[in-house]
């Protein structure tokens, strides 16, 4: 069965300049968890917004491939898609506190989706929104139909967006970072939240995240981006155990995990930043932090599999990193 | 949008630029038309030539060469009476900015750098003088006391002052919680060596930019009150009031009053345009 | 919400009062008012007999005081020309000035509000640079020039309208034209500039992504929010038109307040004088605390205490 969501040789630009994305492949598959993870600036949230095609002006995308469902999303209109998104795939955002209107009640902000995309009369519309509210966790929801958004708290916001978001019963939900902006203890219910919704409704989930914290409550599969490519790409498990690119190793490193840092020891952290890649650049976008370059990086880099669900963009061989200090590592 | 609209900032920069180069060459040529032009025009804004009355500008039939834009109900040469006129209006622009920038300048910073009570009476202040009636209120002042030159420019000078009062206030406002001036008081400046040295400095080009505005605002209603008869004195040729005076024939010969208006329009528009440039220039440096 | 209203309305009355007393400082100005009534010609006798007859004979600040007790019971006085109560001149005069501020305004609103939404929707594109020309040169155009250009043109050579007077609705569409132009440039920037920042906002993005339709986006969602501001404006610029119609309603002979006031300036009819000078103040505070409540009705966030 092939996947529900394919991308292949995502390249996103602007204005001509910035090269943002630069050849992201890969798959989500129905039912599960796909996150893209990488630090801010990697284009991780770029390639979800040129998925749905709702890249801000001066943003140019092409690829080889963007299928939703077998069907070809890149020679769609934006009239096109737009009876698409909402509706077989959906998104939800990071800032909750932004990202509805507010001169607009919860209630019809929410049904508006559902008439639009399924014909439904107000009354139809605004019982599944309670449906969907009370299923996302909200309380009192035929109080917050009649509620403006600002009277509600961040975390509360971010659960209407998700509750809006399966208003339609969608496919597909791309998250952008959906639990950065809430407090820690919210973020864990948001993401249990999502969890929950992913077995019972048979949702794929894409999500975008920069903490591999979330990675590893919530992933199935695991996609890591550095500078505008995949480095990475690998079930979360074995992400966790056994890293092949030294850029996910370095950000596993990054983590520490209490009991097993030693006092003395300096935290882990990657040196340099992250570079901005201008069109035309060759070779690896990490070789400037990493422990492992080679005069070879600087060409042409293969994607190497280590097994065959788990692949990378590396000049070191499967098992070369060596894997001595993860172990300790595993996810909980 | 996967069709956005061809987007062309670059363009649009160079136009925003062209617009400010536009502004300050027209405002030069007048400026400098009001300054030398009479100097080396022949004839004499004031005589009059019963004989040769309305004689239409070079480019209509019956024109005569040494009047170039043609004479007036009253035989006065026009293009003299034009550029006679372009120094009214600059002058009366430039000296009613300055009177009314002074104004709303020392309102707007003493109620921005204080506050509490203080910044109450200047917006109570400024609030009383939105609710008044400018053009009527002008028009009273000289109807009741008489025209002249100095009284227009006081009388506009004394209303046109609430701009520069809200933006002084506003930037004092903003300046005041910067670093700058927090250490010039840990050293000890007095109140008023932190208001002219730390504070107006950094204001002041803000208030260039509503300056300009506000002088084409200043050119506009003394034109406005010349041509209702009660703003600049006649003879002299204010371009309101060669409007007004050109009214009776206008039917007829229409080049009367497109004339001066034409001089209004233009001098307005190139302040405008200096004053968005300034502004815009201002703009990006804040945004950085 | 009705502390707020109150709080608003208190200040307008204490601007009110200051702006009454500058009114009546105003009429004064011109020193002896009995002198200017009578006349040059008048004797010392029939300067004491007016002085009397108008109570120009009592304290400056009793006879303020006074004006301001009848003013507050809608007795303006006399007018000292008319052959009638200042406050029937008024009533009269007003439907008229208020009729073309509201013609105006319309028409301003009509033109601004789709020239700034498409300047919007295509920013830094030739159409946008397009609106900004225009609204630049509307700028410029005195109005009182316009109103004799408007006058030769429409009025004489296509014979599409009445040149002056008042009477049929007609008298009104040049005038109102007229002061529509003057609003139109600060509408339009300000319709311009609210829509891109809202079709830039986040929760546009939601709405894309929740595949609205355009049109629903534009007007539905983004309009919504960047009109807030442009209505609240919108009612200061009647404001603003109101006391500036003078000039437009002199041009073009049409007997408003604006005309009445300023044949009374002509005449020294100050009773008239000092009174519209204060109700256009009135009006001018009045509708400033209308365009707050707008804004507290129309924006939610500013509804709940």
């Amino acid at each position: 069965m092939s996947a529900l969501l394919e991308v292949e040789d995502l390249e996103v630009s602007f204005g001509g300049r910035t090269a943002a994305v630069r050849g992201a492949s890969f798959k989500v598959e129905r039912g599960q968890t796909h996150c893209i993870v990488g630090e801010s600036g990697c284009g991780k949230s770029v390639t979800a917004l040129a998925i749905m095609n709702l890249l801000a002006k001066g943003g140019k995308r092409t690829a080889k491939r963007i299928a939703l469902g077998g069907q070809d999303l890149q020679p769609l209109s934006d009239r096109e898609m737009s009876k698409i998104r909402g509706n077989k795939m959906a998104m939800i955002f990071q800032e909750p506190m932004t990202s509805l209107n507010p001169a607009y009640t919860v209630g019809s902000q929410m049904s508006e989706v559902m008439r639009r995309h399924k014909g439904s009369t107000r009354t139809q519309a605004l019982d599944r929104a309670v449906e969907l509210m009370t299923r996302v966790g909200i309380t009192a929801p035929d109080l917050r139909l009649g509620q403006f958004p600002h009277q509600l708290s961040g975390g509360l916001r971010q659960r209407v967006m998700i509750a809006m978001a399966l208003m339609c019963d969608p496919e597909l939900l791309v998250a952008d970072e959906p639990t950065t902006a809430l407090d820690v203890t919210v973020q864990a219910q948001i993401l249990r939240l999502l969890a929950g919704i992913q077995r019972e409704m048979g949702l794929a989930i894409l999500l975008i995240t920069h903490d591999l914290g979330v990675v590893a409550r919530i992933a199935d599969q695991v996609s890591v981006m550095y500078a505008g490519e995949v480095v990475e790409r690998a079930p979360a498990a074995e992400l966790f155990s056994v890293p092949q690119h030294p850029y996910t190793r370095g950000l596993l490193n990054c983590v520490p995990i209490p009991g097993k840092v030693r006092r003395d020891q300096p935290l882990g952290s990657i040196p340099g930043v992250v570079p901005t890649i201008q069109p035309g650049f060759t070779g690896c976008a990490f070789r400037s932090r990493c422990s492992y370059a080679e005069a070879s990086c600087a060409s042409s880099i293969t994607r190497r599999k280590a097994t065959q669900t788990h692949d990378y963009l590396c000049r070191l061989a499967p098992g070369e990193l060596g894997n001595s200090d993860l172990a300790e590592r595993q996810p909980a | 949008m996967s069709n956005p609209v061809v987007v062309l900032p670059a363009a649009a920069a160079r136009i925003g630029t062209l617009g400010f180069a536009a502004g300050v060459i027209i405002v030069s040529v007048i400026a400098a038309a009001a300054i030398f032009g009479n100097a080396l025009i022949s004839h004499d804004p004031f005589v009059q030539d019963l004989g040769k009355r309305l004689v239409p500008p070079f480019w209509m039939e019956g024109n005569r060469p040494e009047h170039l834009l043609g004479t007036d109900q009253l035989g006065r040469d026009y293009l003299a009476r034009l550029v006679y006129g372009a120094r009214i209006s600059l002058m009366i622009g430039i000296l009613t900015v300055i009177t009314s920038g002074l104004i709303g300048t020392t309102l707007g910073v003493i109620g921005g750098y204080f506050g509490g009570r203080v910044d109450d009476c200047v917006l109570f202040a400024i609030t009383c003088r939105l609710s008044i009636p400018v053009v009527l209120v002008a028009l009273a002042v000289v109807g009741l006391m008489g025209s002249s030159l100095t009284l227009v420019v006081l009388t506009l000078g004394l209303l046109l002052w609430d701009r520069f009062a809200v933006v002084a206030r506003s930037t004092t406002m903003q300046v005041r919680s910067l670093d700058y001036v927090s250490a010039a008081w840990c050293a000890g400046a007095s109140t008023f060596h932190v208001l002219t040295r730390e504070i107006l400095p950094n204001i002041a080009s803000h208030l260039a930019v509503v300056g300009t505005l506000e002088m084409a605002l200043a050119i506009l209603l003394e034109a406005a009150l010349s041509f209702l008869g009660l703003g600049v004195p006649p003879p002299l040729p204010s371009w309101g009031l060669m409007i007004a005076e050109g009214k009776d024939y206008m039917f007829f010969s229409a080049w009367v009053i497109m004339i001066p208006g034409a001089a209004l329009f233009t001098l307005i528009l190139g302040i405008n345009l200096v004053g968005d440039g300034l502004r815009n220039l201002l703009g990006t440096e804040k945004s950085r | 919400m009705i502390g707020f209203v109150l709080r608003r309305l208190l200040l307008g009355l204490m601007v009110a009062l200051t702006v009454m007393t500058l009114a009546f400082v105003l009429t004064r100005l011109s020193g002896d008012l009995a002198i200017s009534i009578a006349g040059p010609q008048a004797t010392q006798a029939d300067l004491d007999i007016i002085r009397k007859a108008y109570g120009l004979d009592r304290p400056q600040y009793v006879q303020f005081l006074d004006w301001v007790w009848r003013a507050i019971q809608g007795d303006f006085g006399q007018s000292y020309f008319f052959k009638d109560s200042v406050a029937n001149l008024i009533a009269k005069r007003m439907p008229i000035t208020l009729t073309l501020g509201l013609v105006g305004l319309s028409l301003a609103l009509i033109v601004s509000i789709p020239l700034g939404i498409m300047a919007a929707l295509r920013e830094n594109s030739w159409i946008d640079r397009g609106v900004t020309v225009v609204t630049m040169l509307g700028q410029a155009i005195p109005s009182f020039w316009l109103s004799l250009m408007l006058m030769i043109y429409l009025g004489l050579h296509l014979g599409l309208l009445p040149i002056s007077g008042t009477g049929t609705w007609q008298h009104l569409v040049m005038p109102g034209i007229v002061l529509a132009f003057t609003a139109i440039p600060a509408l339009t920037r300000l319709t311009r500039s609210g829509m891109i920042e809202a079709m830039a906002s986040d929760y546009i993005r939601t709405a894309r992504a929740k595949g609205l339709s355009r049109w629903s986006i534009v007007f539905k969602h983004a309009l919504r929010n960047a009109a807030i501001p442009v209505v609240a404006i919108a009612a200061v610029q009647l404001g603003f038109m109101l006391g500036g119609s003078i000039v437009i309603e002199t041009v073009f002979a049409l007997h408003g307040v604006g005309y009445l006031a300023w044949e009374s300036i002509g005449k020294n009819d100050f009773p008239v004088v000092q009174a519209v000078v204060m109700i256009l103040s009135i009006i001018y505070i009045g509708l400033t605390l209308f365009a707050d409540i707008l804004n507290a009705v129309l924006d939610p966030r500013l509804r709940s205490a």
